[in-house]
């Protein structure tokens, strides 16, 4: 074993414990970030109490938390209900692992970076089905069951526009997809693939307007109501960080990763850009949130099924006939 | 790390850990009475083949092998699940000659893949190219491992026959 696999080692065990550490924190930000988006929307000003600006304030909520009995329903499947909230971690983890934040800041650079991301998002389906169906309570029940539509529904059109891109590239390396975009980016090239990606990646969170799986006006909590203390915690950190990579995603497959605007980077360094626009990103799906009430369940259904799969595909196939005799 | 341990034995380790995983997840995915805990087994089994493909340098198979069984068929399966019988039920006891012909298809199956081990005539893997564009695994896909791509279809196809057969059964017998 040379000192290169040696490199390689400690590069992959400092990207991981700073993926860790980045998570719980933009997690901790992001909540309070919600918070100020939703108090101004709404007239209100937001936390404001605890440190500057509020900002303390998540950290306050965090420490209660982690203080927080753990509570197991005595009818409840033990064993599944206590690996739910760790099993929902892992995809949001490995898509870390990928991301392409500036050209040298990347842990793995794989060449199959994209397909990586996708294959294992499938597994946080799976943790919210075992934690609702373990919980052995109705609404969490109804919540696990609607999620699972709901991610089978929106994963098909997030999938086939995420192939328009990469057939454009003609690589499924982030790296690569970013560096094609130095001039242009794919947004201004692939508009309906963009904005099709932004509706199915909302709905892959499980964010408004497509909560449904945790409706709380209907569900009480959904798939998470019997969860207390730091497993609900995890729930909670997984669906910020998730909202943090399918808007990192999307900014290195449709706004240009780490370049600047049409070439023009200012000198400014890539990782700024790269956080510039997914934070911006995650602000307008915050803003939706806060904007649009709630889609009822068929509807949901239908708009994916009916609507966004026949235009993605037929988005795909424009794609793939234009590239075909440029 | 190149001092504490060798990647030989890292290597190591990690085909056992897989191969426990495959076969802890294809136990619980046959004996248990409990449908979900199937599944989750079922998945865990999958998940574990994902790493044997991983183990043998096949990074895009494994990856495949994670979107196409765990994302999709065992989700139609918790699909076909939620369609049929309610959980709180008491499952009913299993019989004698459904247990005695799933293992004797079992054993005709092991026996023919088992054959078909011995028989073939193993040859290593011609150098890996470091070529991973869309378009050689497109011409791939639909040229030397044509066959391969069509039978994972037909998966598939039966996949969500089953779903619906699973589904339309248990709706005729609770109705």
């Amino acid at each position: 074993m040379g000192n290169e696999v040696g490199s390689e080692w400690i590069r992959l065990i400092v990207g991981a414990v700073i993926a860790l550490a980045f998570a719980s924190l933009n997690a901790l930000f992001l909540v309070w970030l919600e918070r100020k988006v939703a108090g101004h929307i709404q007239l209100r000003p937001g936390p404001k109490e605890v440190g500057p600006f509020g900002l303390l304030q998540t950290i306050a909520d965090a420490l209660k938390l982690v203080g927080k009995e753990l509570i197991t329903p005595s009818a409840a499947d033990k064993k599944l209900f206590v690996i739910a909230p760790v099993l929902i971690f892992m995809p949001v983890l490995v898509g870390f692992l990928v991301l392409p934040f500036a050209p040298e800041l990347i842990i793995r650079d794989m060449n199959l970076g994209v397909l990586l991301i996708f294959a294992f998002s499938t597994f946080s389906v799976l943790a919210i089905l075992a934690g609702g169906w373990s919980s052995n309570n109705k609404y969490a029940l109804l919540g696990a069951i609607r999620s699972v539509a709901q991610n089978v529904a929106y994963e098909i059109p997030l999938l086939l526009t995420v192939m328009s891109v990469v057939l454009m590239v003609n690589s499924l390396r982030f790296s690569e997809i970013v560096q094609a975009q130095g001039h242009i980016w794919f947004i201004f090239l692939q508009p309906v693939a963009g904005l099709i990606y932004l509706i199915s990646a909302t709905a892959e969170t499980n964010r408004a307007p497509f909560d449904i799986p945790e409706a709380e006006s209907e569900l009480v909590a959904g798939f998470h109501t019997e969860y207390s203390g730091m497993r609900f915690g995890l729930f909670f950190l997984a669906e910020y960080t998730n909202m943090f990579i399918v808007s990192a995603v999307a900014t290195s497959l449709f706004f240009g990763g780490w370049h600047g605007p049409f070439g023009f980077d200012m000198k400014i360094p890539g990782i700024v850009w790269f956080m510039l626009k997914t934070y911006f990103l995650i602000f307008v799906i915050m803003w939706v949130r806060w904007t649009f009430p709630r889609i009822r369940f068929d509807q949901l259904m239908n708009f994916s099924w009916k609507f966004m799969i026949p235009v993605s595909l037929a988005n795909l196939l424009v794609t793939a006939v234009v590239l075909k005799f440029i | 790390m190149s001092f504490l341990i060798g990647t030989e034995a890292i290597a190591h380790v990690a085909f056992w850990i897989v191969v426990g995983l495959t076969f802890g997840g294809a136990v619980i995915a046959v004996f248990p009475r409990n449908i979900i805990y199937n599944v989750l087994g079922l998945v865990m089994a999958l998940s574990g083949v994902a790493g044997l493909y991983l183990y043998l340098g096949s990074f895009f198979i494994a990856l495949m092998q994670l979107l196409i069984y765990v994302g999709a068929i065992c989700i139609s399966i918790v699909f076909a699940i939620m369609l049929s019988r309610p959980l709180h039920l008491e499952v009913p006891k299993r019989s004698v000659p459904k247990v005695a012909m799933a293992a004797g298809a079992s054993a005709i199956f092991f026996a023919a893949v088992v054959g078909v081990i011995f028989k073939s005539n193993w040859v290593p893997a011609p150098e890996q190219s470091g070529d991973w564009s869309v378009v050689t695994i497109g011409h791939l896909l639909l040229t030397r491992y044509d066959l391969v791509f069509e039978v994972i279809s037909l998966v598939l196809l039966v996949a969500i026959i089953g779903a619906i057969v699973t589904a339309g059964y248990s709706r005729r017998f609770s109705s």
